[in-house]
């Protein structure tokens, strides 16, 4: 039976069939959906880890005990991960071990745009890539027949066309695997990488790399070559693949599904085939440079292709007809200017809790240093309360480096801010460094009580689990204290008053502290009922006294709009126009009530 | 089956949280069950803050690519007025068009920097003719009792262009993706829509 599906859901349907014990993952746009979905099977044991690289670890226990295992994350992800990564390459496994790596080309929620291919070759590691939801399910058992074969993790590639698109899959059943589980057998060579055993293993590491390079050319069953008209022939892989056949079917292709090691004979066979030579693939010339290597002419790659952002039908054509075909690109009427449309950035939910904290970060004039979360978010203006970002965690660590270098004129400048997740994933050892090295940076803790921008995940902070069983909850101030930081206050920051004033107190402070906002559950979670606690189920403006000031709009309130139109106060003030909220949208949080000083927003009726 | 070897591109576009991804899963469902190959592109993560999204569907004998050539959308699907101008070049000029009358302001517009575009129809009409009907979903949704089904109505709207399929193979769609208690609201959204084009 053929079914639509995503392609996370068709990974964790592959990791299904292929018998997986055990999935661990820390979600991350474009992976997130592979562990929520494989959390469906009974079968399988899952978990929401705190980090990649803790998950990796977990799965490759899980391996070193006999179960097929699976860590999956977005493509930064694999940087917490390439510790264990690097050296799970030397160990090889016992039960299958597959890392499921999503990139994210053009960046529509990341970061950075690295190309993960690069870790292939660097870790001397297999990567296969799928380019649409039935390889993503086929590749993925085939990922682990690999894995136990040559005794290495393999990657599998993903990125945000493959893995959030859908399309048609023949669903399989569940096959055990055959690999005996258990610990009784104690291979301590196989597995204690000190340098006497790592260094048999690096010679063996390379000798896997051959076996793999001979398999692959003879027996992986998606390296695939199609000739049509051999005058031209495309060498391409994953989605790039699908593009390119979209756009020159006639053509022939040569399809790599394992784009590391290369098939070099099946490369061989394909430049007699064909004539002209074009390698076509997203960001860096990966393939490109390998083939060239081998001593081949490429006649078209990169000096055509973008190596920036992500590639499309219409990238390929652009940058390719006039070599192919000899014709012009002759590119869409354009009927309006996308660039003079106004922009529709996405924007904190209305009634959230981090509107509040960053409106009083941004009246404090902190230099914010920020981390990767929805709370990115408070970057954009009018609220423009973020000053630096880099990556999770990092944010903790930069406010207390840049107190080193400014010294005790930082005091009451600096601040470092980060979500309760974000905080549990790398937050902790940062803040000890503050600690310990007598740093005095102010670490605010946003705690939210969920992962809420990759779609409301559990972490160890919200007390239930990826199957929503009870579990133990992280108790942010205990750990706080415990790595040495002496002064911890909490706020709620729906009174922005009351937050500012903490927050002064400890940024003036010669030491290192923290702040945790309290009652601030995302108003996406529903179970911890985040409307209940305000007074008034929505806010109006009262058009007697609004002057038209737009102080209000300051906080960036999805709810919030101007309305131009001259008058006048009930008190007599001139006025250009009053601000209006939409009852449809305000929940009532009173933030803009706060933050208006002529007391014209207050309660109002649905 | 429609002309062999053809592939029809379906554009959708809206605002987070208006129920785009419901809508091409609808689709999805429809076209599967009819015997077509189907694939769909969309984003998610950042773009569920209210941001704009749009979705890329093609069905057809064999499809490739899961994403749409700039221009050369047959349908374009939109959810709101801005967002159908913003993807209004992703339509050839032959497509066909169908637009929820609903303006939801971005930030640029809320803080009185912006002016929202007026006259998105007229735009519409101007390069597209007869080919464009806009719809208020949003209103005969909110008699309906929930103005969350403004984009069941639309798709209701866009069956239209497929007298192949039977409105049952909709329904049934419809009734597969969403829990019983909301059967009732959304089949009667989907025969409001149907009627309304």
């Amino acid at each position: 039976m053929k079914k639509l599906l995503q392609g996370n859901e068709a990974i964790a349907r592959g990791a299904w069939e292929a018998g997986v014990v055990v999935g661990c993952a820390y979600p991350g746009t474009p992976s997130s959906e592979i562990m929520a979905e494989l959390s469906r099977y009974k079968e399988i044991y899952t978990e929401w880890s705190p980090n990649e690289k803790v998950a990796l670890e977990v799965a490759h226990g899980a391996s070193l005990a006999g179960g097929r295992a699976m860590a999956c994350m977005k493509h930064v992800g694999l940087n917490v991960a390439a510790d264990p990564f690097m050296t799970i390459s030397y160990t090889g496994v016992k039960g299958g071990l597959v890392i499921v790596v999503a990139d994210d080309p053009g960046q529509h929620s990341s970061q950075n745009e690295q190309d993960s291919r690069n870790w292939t070759r660097f870790g001397k590691v297999p990567m296969l890539e799928p380019a649409d939801s039935e390889e993503c399910k086929d590749f993925t058992k085939t990922a682990f027949e690999i894995s136990e074969r040559f005794d290495t993790p393999v990657l599998l590639r993903s990125e945000t066309r493959v893995s959030h698109c859908d399309s048609r899959v023949e669903l399989g059943e569940r096959k055990e695997s055959t690999i005996q589980k258990g610990l009784d057998q104690k291979e301590t060579p196989k597995y204690v990488m000190v340098p006497m055993y790592a260094r048999v293993k690096r010679v063996a590491v390379e000798e896997r790399g051959a076996k793999l390079a001979a398999y692959a050319d003879s027996e992986f069953p998606y390296n695939s070559m199609e000739i049509n008209d051999p005058s031209i022939g495309f060498i391409s892989s994953g989605v790039t693949y699908l593009y390119t056949k979209e756009v020159f079917p006639q053509y022939s292709f040569l399809k790599l599904g394992m784009v590391w090691p290369l098939p070099k004979k099946i490369i061989a066979a394909f430049f007699n085939k064909v004539k002209k030579v074009i390698v076509v693939e997203e960001l860096d010339p990966f393939l490109e440079t390998e083939i060239k290597a081998m001593g081949y002419k490429v006649r078209y790659g990169k000096n055509l292709i973008p190596a920036i952002g992500e590639l499309s039908p219409s990238v390929v054509k652009q940058s390719l007809m006039k070599a192919v075909e000899g014709k012009r690109f002759k590119a869409p009427k354009v009927r309006i200017k996308p660039e003079d449309l106004p922009r529709r950035p996405p924007n904190l939910c209305a009634g959230c809790s981090h509107r509040p904290l960053f409106y009083a970060l941004k009246k404090l004039g902190l230099y914010v240093f920020g981390d990767i979360g929805c709370y990115a978010l408070a970057v954009a203006p009018p609220l423009s309360a973020m000053h630096a970002s880099t990556c999770m965690g990092a944010g903790v660590g930069g406010a207390y480096g840049a107190g080193k270098v400014v010294g005790k004129d930082g005091l009451g400048e600096i601040c470092a801010v980060l979500g309760d997740s974000t905080f549990l994933h790398s937050g902790v050892t940062p803040l000890m460094d503050a600690a310990y090295n007598k740093g005095y940076s102010t670490t605010i803790i946003l705690d939210n009580r969920i992962t809420a921008m990759t779609g409301q995940q559990e972490h160890p902070g919200t007390g239930y689990t990826i199957q929503s069983e009870l579990a133990t909850t992280i108790d942010y101030e205990q750990l706080a204290r415990a790595v040495g930081v002496k002064h911890v206050r909490k706020v709620d920051p729906y009174k922005i008053n009351e937050t500012m004033e903490v927050i002064r107190e400890e940024v003036n402070r010669d030491d290192a502290s923290v702040i945790i906002t309290e009652n601030s559950p995302c108003i996406l979670l529903r179970r911890a009922k985040p409307l209940e606690k305000f007074r008034s189920p929505l806010y109006a403006i009262d058009s007697e006294k609004c002057r038209g000031c737009k102080v209000c709009l300051d906080i960036n309130c999805p709810a919030m709009s101007w309305q131009e139109g001259a008058g006048w106060t009930i008190d007599g003030h001139k006025r250009k126009g009053t601000v209006f909220i939409n009852k449809d949208q305000c929940v009532g949080c009173e933030v803009c009530a706060q933050a208006c000083k002529f007391e014209a927003i207050g309660p109002g009726t649905k | 089956m429609r002309e062999n070897g053809k592939v029809t591109n379906i554009f959708l576009s809206g605002v987070g949280g208006q129920g785009t991804i419901l809508a091409s899963k609808i689709l999805g469902e429809v076209f599967l069950k009819a015997g077509y190959d189907v694939k769909k592109a969309e984003v998610h993560g950042m773009a569920q803050r209210g941001g704009d999204v749009t979705t890329h569907f093609r069905f057809g004998k064999k499809v490739y690519s899961p994403l749409i050539a700039y221009g050369e959308a047959d349908f374009l699907i939109s959810f709101e007025l801005l967002e159908a101008l913003r993807s209004i070049n992703w339509v050839k000029p032959e497509g066909k068009i169908i637009i929820n009358q609903q303006e939801i302001l971005p930030p640029a517009v809320s803080l009185g920097q912006m002016e929202y575009p007026k006259d998105v129809e007229k735009t519409f009409k101007r390069y597209f003719k007869d080919n464009v009907w806009v719809i208020n979903g949003q209103e005969i949704a909110r008699k309906l009792g929930n103005i969350q089904a403004a984009n069941v109505v639309l798709i209701g709207a866009f069956s239209n262009f497929f007298p192949e399929v039977k409105e049952e193979q909709w329904t049934v769609a419809i009734k597969a993706l969403l829990a019983t208690k909301l059967h009732e609201l959304n089949v009667k959204a989907f025969d409001e829509g149907r009627k309304a084009k």
